[in-house]
């Protein structure tokens, strides 16, 4: 199995993970999910590396100069953006459970002054 | 010979075969992390981090480093693009992310499409006429990558409001789009069938082309959905350009979101209630009725309050639900509103907020904002949850929403927005609505629950609305 027909074995069997791994999300992470893929597929950038490394004439280095730069892009912004998403989910169980203390001693000075 | 060649040495190539492999594991962990709430973050770092070893293992590879002038344009432009990069997803407002969604997106197509025209006339330049197959999938990659590219940026401009929200539409608009694809296909076959690269250039075009037509009659609302499909056509085009470098790296990990990006956009649509193909062809609210007055369609006019009045109808309810909107977001009010509920809940108020799936504009957007303003996460309510507590809410306070509590979604059958699921305000005691004015909502149709005789309106800033409610409920 070589070539094409290998790497048609590949893309078939990646679809099937790629649609089996995220089976089940809830709502509120449909935005960083969308957000994070959009990430992953910045590994377009190794595809494009490959072409401005083999790029010869003007032509060609013009557009994998602009290739390159499309996919960084693509690749650092994606994933700064997703984790500046995420980052909102983390700082959960700040209750601040000692508001009491400070209130209550600034009453009792006031009332006893 | 060649099984003592497997056996003695084990070549570079195959070390960064292997070094790939670890790469696309992470991709797919990252995705699977990315699905729950938990593990999305460390999810997201695992991804970063798998990429940052994929893109070093490329430059070992010899393929980037062979010339200096290719390397300097190489991290010259590396280094460019996370120079605009960076600080445009650092300092973005959280209220505009899903434009920026949609740009980081829009490039990373462009940049697989151009990696397959590219790739194209570096094989000419050699002299060697490629195989019809390669052919093929350059440019399957050109014309995915650029419906990509041209799509997330009208998607982008309808966002940021640069062009009409609203679904456009035209004379001839089904015959143009035809030809626009026919084209597509004649330059295509053509292309395969001569070899010449100069077709290539031509799909380019014209696939731009297609991506501006297949976008501008998509409404508004439904861009979110829009964008999640185009995520997944950019997966595509990376695989595409993944055939045509002969790279298993790319055809994996385009794969993966090709894949996972279809399954979430139907997610999605389905959250909104709408079919996926009623989204990208039924050009949404092509029968716009919205007036925007401040009659309704019986005559009735709606209500006025003054804040006063309404801190006195929130202090002495029993239990409050908000229900946010994108008009919060963009008056940057999710800091207020929690001084409201926080006020609210410390005279014995139960309070809780109701997020509709899409609120915002996106799915999850609003948790992200409120989760930005520290609004404990248990006092969010999704709207299966929310909504078996509405016939027992006081008042249902509607913060710069409107669609997404528009009973025209269950009422009426011939709405546009037919069908939506909706959070029930309606079904509350009272119905206090915070809106700017009384434009219609993102849908463009008219919302027959602000002419109730329940309703009242506080017109206003929602921000500076929120703020005379805080100074209101302490004074009740």
């Amino acid at each position: 199995m070589t070539g094409i027909v290998w790497y048609l074995t590949i893309f078939v069997l990646a679809a099937f993970v790629g649609y089996e791994v995220i089976s089940k999300v809830p709502s509120i992470l449909h935005t960083p999910l969308m957000s994070g893929s959009n990430a992953i597929h910045g590994i377009v950038l190794v595809g494009a590396l490959f072409i401005m490394g083999e790029a010869t004439g003007t032509a060609q280095l013009v557009l994998g100069f602009v290739t390159v730069f499309l996919a960084t892009l693509n690749i650092v912004g994606g994933f700064v953006v997703t984790d500046r998403m995420l980052e909102m989910f983390r700082a959960k169980p700040e209750r601040s459970p000692a508001p009491v203390s400070p209130a209550a001693s600034q009453e009792r000075e006031d009332g006893s002054s | 010979m060649i099984l003592g060649y497997t056996a003695v040495s084990f070549p570079l190539s195959t070390w960064r075969s292997a070094i790939f492999l670890v790469a696309i594991i992470g991709f797919v962990l990252a995705l699977k992390g990315l699905s729950s709430p938990r593990h999305a973050r460390p999810g997201n770092l695992l991804g970063a981090a798998a990429a940052l070893v994929a893109v070093g293992m490329t430059f070992s590879a010899g393929t980037v480093n062979h010339s200096a002038r290719n390397l300097g344009l190489a991290l010259g432009a590396m280094a460019l693009g996370t120079a605009v990069a960076v600080p445009a997803a650092r300092l973005v407002k959280m209220t505009a992310m899903p434009q920026m969604v949609a740009i980081f997106n829009g490039v990373g197509g462009g940049a697989a499409a151009l990696i397959s025209v590219t790739e194209l006339l570096h094989v000419h330049s050699t002299g060697v006429s490629p195989a019809t197959y390669v052919i093929v999938e350059a440019l399957l990659g050109v014309l995915i990558g650029c419906v990509s590219f041209a799509g997330s940026a009208i998607s982008f401009a309808k966002l940021q409001e640069l062009m009409a929200t609203r679904p456009i539409v035209y004379p001839a608009q089904q015959p143009i789009n035809a030809l626009v694809g026919a084209g597509i296909v004649a330059l295509f076959v053509t292309g395969v069938v001569t070899g010449s690269v100069a077709y290539a250039f031509g799909v380019l075009g014209l696939s731009l082309v297609l991506g501006v037509v297949f976008t501008l009659p998509i409404g508004g609302a439904d861009v979110p959905v829009l964008i999640s499909l185009l995520n997944a056509f950019t997966g595509l085009a990376v695989a595409a350009s993944g055939f045509t470098l002969g790279n298993p790296l790319l055809i994996v990990a385009g794969t993966l979101v090709g894949a996972s990006g279809t399954l979430l956009t139907r997610l999605m649509s389905k959250a909104m209630g709408r079919s996926l193909p009623n989204i990208l062809f039924s050009a949404f609210g092509a029968v716009v009725t919205a007036t925007g007055t401040t009659e309704g369609l019986d005559g009735k006019s709606v209500k006025t309050a003054t804040p006063e009045d309404v801190g006195v109808l929130l202090a002495y309810a029993r239990k409050v639900a908000i229900i946010p909107g994108y008009g919060l977001a963009v008056a940057q009010a999710q800091h207020v509103v929690k001084e409201l509920a926080d006020e609210l809940t410390s005279r014995g108020v139960d309070v809780f907020y109701a997020i509709h799936p899409v609120a915002g504009r996106m799915p999850g957007h609003m948790n992200v904002l409120l989760a930005e303003a520290n609004v404990p996460y248990d006092e969010l309510k999704e709207m299966d949850e929310a909504n078996p507590e509405m016939p027992t809410t006081d008042v249902a306070l509607v913060v710069g929403a409107n669609d997404t509590v528009n009973p025209a979604a269950v009422s009426s059958p011939g709405s546009p927005i037919y069908g939506m699921p909706i959070v029930h305000a309606d079904e509350a005691q009272h119905i206090v609505f915070l809106k700017r004015s009384m434009r219609p909502g993102f849908a463009g149709i008219d919302n027959a629950l602000l002419f109730d005789d329940k309703t009242v309106m506080l017109f206003g800033d929602a921000k500076e609305t929120l703020q005379k409610l805080v100074g209101a409920v302490k004074a009740a």
